[in-house]
């Protein structure tokens, strides 16, 4: 009788599977295969001293990926057919999801492109097949967002032309911007750029505290995907430390390179992040944790702990984050302030907190909040009883690296603006901070030819220089904009929390 | 000094097991509940061990398993078929 075959270890079957699957090539250099990956300076020795500490297999990895999908659609099913969206904790909480929709969920295709790309470019086959696993799941976040909002997209404004905005709304040049940033570098610049200062450093504040902030807003679909997701980004994250550990062991030239590329990627996800903030701070009724706090445990504890760990490297915390925790006060003020003022040429709406909201914000931001946003909210407040709901006349200027609008302030003096000046071949080019200045100033070939929309829109090469024509361009209409009190979804919420109230149930119209 | 490693699983019946052994093997562990999340942090270093995790459902379990739950984590990754660690090096 034969003998029942033992069964392969973890660490032999990931030998096994991933190790002598290519080949050195013969009918064409391996530098004509693999064109990208040197010209950056980055020195490997040996390619085979990769390793995924997950030893995740091809084979385990469809097995547990169909198993995540299967779970995620039995859920979104439930979703559509309970008509989840009454659950909410109010309507105002949906313009969160919006700005996912309208500003994450693109990031997520753009990343499957870009690791489609690392999945190519590499000669490392470990490493290849890493990058091929994420592109796949980056896909995967992509189409799982699409349809869980889908859903939504049946009630509410700001979610049906988020394929066109994407590429044509002022303020979705943020996201944007950055990942192209991104893929138009190089293989390793890109890698370290969204799998390490990305994923590792800074995701965890979007899909932690921000998701679990949807659970306890009642909505079902973004917790079930973002937490679906984020099962892959422990992944990713785990390749994005990987491959700093990789390329700091493989030659002491790569250290100085990379450092240079954490304090960039640092400073631009950390901007992006700004965004995330906001959401938490003003776009979620019912609170987890602010800003504040998430920066806190996410960065000064967890992000402290890893540069710490990195350290051994000779690598030390990417520049300026001590500006970035100088701001944890203000950053997301500062944020809301600027969209509240410009709701009306997004797909988004805007408002002043409830005073409770008021309350707990300077709970959790003391003396600043109350001297400097909560009077500007109570004066915005008035002027909206009054009818003279403020909106600015005109579109901002943005910062040329990270293109949100200039509208940060000194790092020691939350009272000044903060508009620094770079002139670069007889032009002048606005930054937002010290960061992006020197961003900036490190490669200004590549951010003066940044798109920059509202000088664009300006320019009439937005289907005309008047916002009205601009708003036509977009195909965004007057009523998806502006003001959330008076807003087509705020009266749908309305009909809904009256039909609630009514004894004799009546299905919601649709 | 931060020198806090974590671990954070959906807050789910399949992660229950999980986050009763984490918390027998690693005295230092402290648990944050938030809503749908379990986040656990610990000084240094975290283990899951299969084998307690096995006690607690009493039947076999796969480490690779814990994919289907994990949310976020921070720490070096060592992985083999009895332990699931994370740790720092300094
Ligand atoms: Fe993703
Ligand atoms: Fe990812
Ligand atoms: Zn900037």
């Amino acid at each position: 009788m034969a003998e029942k075959p033992k069964r392969l270890n973890l660490n032999q079957k990931y030998q096994l599977m991933t190790r002598g699957l290519d080949w050195e090539t013969t009918y064409q250099s391996m530098d004509e295969v693999f064109p990208y990956d040197r010209y950056e300076g980055i020195k490997i020795k040996d390619w085979d001293k990769w390793q995924d500490p997950f030893r995740l297999t091809m084979d385990a990895y469809w097995k547990y990926q169909a198993e995540k999908e299967r779970k995620l659609y039995a859920i979104l099913d439930s979703v559509a057919q309970n008509n989840s969206q009454l659950n909410i904790s109010d309507g105002r909480y949906m313009n969160a999801v919006k700005i996912w929709m309208q500003g994450v969920t693109p990031l997520e295709y753009a990343a499957f492109r870009g690791f489609a790309m690392l999945g190519r470019g590499f000669r490392g086959a470990g490493a290849r097949v890493a990058c091929q696993f994420q592109s796949i799941d980056e896909m995967r976040h992509y189409q799982t967002q699409v349809h869980a909002f889908s859903h939504y997209n049946k009630y509410f404004n700001g979610f049906n032309q988020y394929s066109r905005i994407r590429d044509r709304a002022w303020y979705l040049s943020i996201p944007k911007s950055y990942f192209e940033d991104a893929v138009s570098a190089g293989p390793f610049e890109l890698i370290t750029a969204i799998s390490f200062s990305f994923e590792y450093v800074l995701t965890n504040l979007l899909f932690m505290p921000f998701v679990s902030g949807a659970a306890y807003n009642g909505d079902m679909a973004t917790t079930t995907f973002g937490f679906s997701a984020q099962s892959d980004e422990s992944r990713h994250m785990t390749l994005g430390l990987e491959i700093i550990k990789f390329m700091l062991e493989q030659h002491e030239d790569n250290l100085p390179i990379v450092q240079e590329w954490l304090d960039k990627w640092f400073w631009r996800g950390y901007r992006l992040l700004g965004l995330v903030g906001t959401m938490m701070d003003y776009m979620l009724p019912k609170k987890v944790m602010s800003w504040r706090q998430a920066w806190e445990i996410y960065w000064e504890d967890n992000g402290m702990a890893l540069f710490n760990d990195l350290a051994r490297y000779g690598l030390r915390p990417p520049k300026h984050h001590e500006a970035a925790t100088k701001e944890k006060y203000r950053i997301t003020h500062e944020f809301w302030s600027t969209i509240y003022q410009f709701s009306h040429a997004t797909a988004l709406y805007t408002w002043i907190p409830t005073t409770e909201e008021l309350d707990w914000l300077s709970a959790e931001y003391g003396e600043l909040f109350d001297t400097v946003y909560r009077p500007r909210y109570e004066y915005w407040q008035e002027l909206h009883e009054k009818g003279e709901r403020f909106f600015q006349k005109r579109l901002p200027v943005v910062c040329n690296v990270c293109q949100i609008p200039i509208f940060h302030t000194m790092p020691d003096d939350p009272l000044m603006n903060c508009c620094l000046v770079s002139e670069y071949k007889g032009t002048k080019h606005q930054m937002c901070s010290q960061g992006c200045l020197d961003i900036f100033n490190r490669e200004p070939e590549k951010y003066c030819q940044a798109y920059i929309p509202p000088q664009q829109i300006y320019q009439g090469n937005c289907g005309g220089a008047s916002l009205e024509d601009y708003r036509k361009w977009l195909h965004i209409k007057d009523e998806e904009t502006g003001e959330y009190y008076g807003s087509e979804d705020h009266v749908m919420w309305e009909q809904w929390q009256a039909q609630a109230a009514k004894p004799t149930g009546v299905a919601p119209a649709s | 000094m931060a020198e806090n490693v974590f671990i954070a699983l959906q807050n789910n019946p399949d992660a229950q097991p999980i986050i009763e052994a984490i918390v027998d093997d690693n005295p230092g562990a402290v648990v944050n509940d938030s809503p749908g999340m379990v986040k656990i942090d610990c000084p240094k270093r975290l283990v899951i061990k299969r084998v307690t995790v096995e006690e607690k459902i009493g039947g076999e379990f796969n480490l690779q398993d814990i994919h289907l739950t994990l949310i976020s984590l921070s720490g070096n990754i060592e992985e083999d078929d009895d332990e699931f660690v994370l740790h720092w090096n300094f």
